[in-house]
């Protein structure tokens, strides 16, 4: 695109009469560039050899031959993996069920009663992320443990379970879901609710009409941000879940570290971006909608 | 009317108090465990020693409450692994959020106000960054760098610059976002009188931009580092031999870990609500009482 002038024309300098609106104010469009690059060269890049490496076959310890066989993918096909796809998958819908329950009532109290203090209740939703989060999955661990005071004294054992590994997910991934939620409420004209409940609308059906119509992309994009991400989860079922519920990402890793097979983990990578890319197609055209620019 | 609405009131607040006890039933936990004891037995077989210098390997069950010690906070002060992997990832992390946060702010400024048809390309390209599993962008940057490499060796083997290349990636994207989004918010009529008056982009920027920018590029510098310096699992793939604090953490967790790791997490814990805390202090003083725009920057997280 063309860059706009930012020299104004000698009458609009002098006079505001002869002020034309016919340029907007604008920094050059090359700005984008270094960070284009970037993306272009290291993320692109890098996919780029992922989906090679899937294509080729392991010819030895480190060796690998280029080409276009099919091998890696057949073998993502075996029962065992489909099994362990459709495990990640279910569990992470599940994670993702709870997490909405648990934190969506959350957001709407913050947009809706705080008032004043959402700054507060914001960095408190915050707050948690500074501590790292091994260190708290750990300590859910110390909660959860069956020699605990959860599972001795409540009788409430749920170590290594996939509860566990359920209460893992949503804590983790909770504050990521209330952040984009409350945001898209807090811009919410409230009065429009007084309007329903003046026109004698309940409770909830004002909220189904009016409230959730009108969020619907905050809460959209919050959910995907939460379940995607979450089908890739590598550390929380291996702490959590004491090897029982591993997860696609744990055999991705698996396959890089300890199996040294590494075009077997890109084409399990690609396969898990390939069901996965209905939602990733959803979440960006969702998330490039709701952006209002100017006002 | 009124009363149902405060009844659904109470409600509502009564499950927020349940949910932020549960996001911070296990910082307590964290907390409370950096002051606990190896076990009985440990102590026992280690007679005239402090409690805290029992090795790693001896030290017994320390995930249930064994009883009060406070030595761990100078013990894990002293730690010959987990002090200069903390100062790894500190490095990493200013390094990667100072790098993410130019990138983003150029690519904000002109992204801002183009008009779609160029917009949409690069907006797609960021939100991809952000929401691919980390796990593949992990195995790709893996392949990557270790072909970029052997191709080119002045290219970094895996280590320190290959962790900060990774983490750039999703950091310049989420800066981005937060600084575009704060910058269309304030409107351009500023801009479009220092325009006006013959000011180049140079100054404009200078002078009009920046300033009022300041708090949300702040935000996403805090946001890159804290992302940066809690990432376990890029780090995991191309760290080669260099450890940082989420790696040796994890290890820790996994193969035993001792009060003292709680004892540092609590220390970095409260230096970080201090910094933040003065953060906030400082930008309401400087904003006249208005603490909205923080709490938007905060809230861009996820926009």
């Amino acid at each position: 695109m063309t860059v706009d002038t930012a020299v104004p024309t000698p009458e609009a300098t002098t006079s505001g009469v002869g002020r034309r609106r016919s340029f907007k104010p604008r920094y050059p469009a090359w700005l984008a560039l270094p960070s284009l690059a970037y993306q272009i060269i290291f993320f692109i890049g890098a996919m780029s050899i992922l989906v090679a490496f899937s294509f080729a076959t392991q010819t030895g310890f480190n060796q690998i031959t280029y080409g276009f066989s099919l091998e890696q993918y057949k073998q993502v096909l075996d029962p065992t993996y489909l099994g362990i796809f459709a495990r990640t998958l279910a569990m992470a819908a599940g994670g993702t069920i709870l997490t909405i329950l648990v934190g969506y009532p959350v957001a709407y109290w913050m947009a809706r009663y705080l008032g004043n203090n959402k700054l507060i209740a914001l960095l408190l939703i915050i707050v948690p992320f500074w501590t790292s989060f091994l260190i708290r999955t750990y300590a859910l661990k110390i909660i959860l443990d069956s020699h605990g005071y959860l599972a001795q004294t409540l009788h409430v054992d749920l170590m290594y379970s996939a509860w566990a590994v359920g209460i893992g997910l949503v804590y983790n991934y909770l504050p990521l879901f209330i952040l984009p939620v409350f945001s898209s409420l807090e811009r919410m004209d409230w009065t429009l609710i007084e309007a329903a409940n003046d026109l004698s609308a309940k409770p909830f059906s004002a909220f189904r009409q009016v409230t959730l119509p009108l969020t619907l992309p905050g809460f959209v994009t919050g959910a995907l941000l939460v379940f995607i991400p979450m089908t890739g989860e590598y550390v929380i079922p291996a702490i959590l879940g004491g090897g029982k519920f591993v997860f696609i990402g744990n055999v991705i890793g698996d396959a890089f570290n300890s199996a040294q097979n590494p075009p077997f983990g890109s084409a399990l990578a690609i396969s898990l971006m390939l069901a996965l890319s209905v939602f990733v197609v959803i979440y960006i055209l969702v998330a490039t909608k709701e952006e209002r620019f100017g006002s | 009317m009124a009363p149902k609405s405060n009844r659904s009131k109470t409600g509502f607040t009564l499950w927020a108090v349940v949910v932020f006890v549960f996001l911070y039933l296990p910082i307590a936990v964290m907390v409370l465990f950096a002051f606990n004891q190896p076990a009985p037995e440990a102590i026992a077989n280690n007679p005239g020693i402090s409690p805290c210098d029992i090795p790693a390997t001896q030290i017994g069950n320390v995930s249930v409450w064994n009883g009060f010690a406070t030595c761990w906070f100078n013990k894990g002060l002293h730690d010959p692994t987990y002090i200069p992997a903390i100062i790894t990832s500190a490095q990493i992390a200013f390094i990667a959020a100072a790098v993410s946060v130019i990138l983003g702010l150029m690519a904000a400024l002109a992204l801002a106000r183009m008009k779609p048809r160029g917009r949409i390309p690069f907006d797609i390209l960021v939100y991809l960054t952000l929401v691919v599993p980390e796990i593949v962008i992990a195995v790709a940057a893996l392949i990557f760098f270790v072909q970029a490499h052997n191709t080119l060796p002045i290219f970094p083997k895996l280590g320190f610059w290959t962790i900060v290349l990774g983490q750039i990636i999703f950091n310049s994207s989420l800066s981005m976002l937060i600084i575009r989004a704060r910058f269309v918010g304030m409107g351009d009529t500023l801009e479009e009188a220092s325009f006006d008056l013959g000011a180049g982009p140079l100054a404009t920027f200078r002078q009009v931009t920046f300033p009022r920018l300041i708090p949300a590029v702040l935000s996403a510098f805090l946001l890159s580092f804290t992302f940066s310096f809690d990432d376990y699992v890029l780090p995991a793939f191309t760290n080669g031999t260099t450890n940082t604090w989420p790696i040796v953490l994890y290890s820790a967790v996994r193969f035993g870990i001792t009060p003292a790791v709680n004892a540092l997490a609590t220390m970095m814990l409260l230096l970080t609500v201090g910094v933040i805390a003065l953060t906030v202090v400082i930008l309401r003083r400087s904003r006249g009482g208005s603490t909205d725009g923080v709490a938007k920057n905060f809230a861009a997280l996820g926009v």
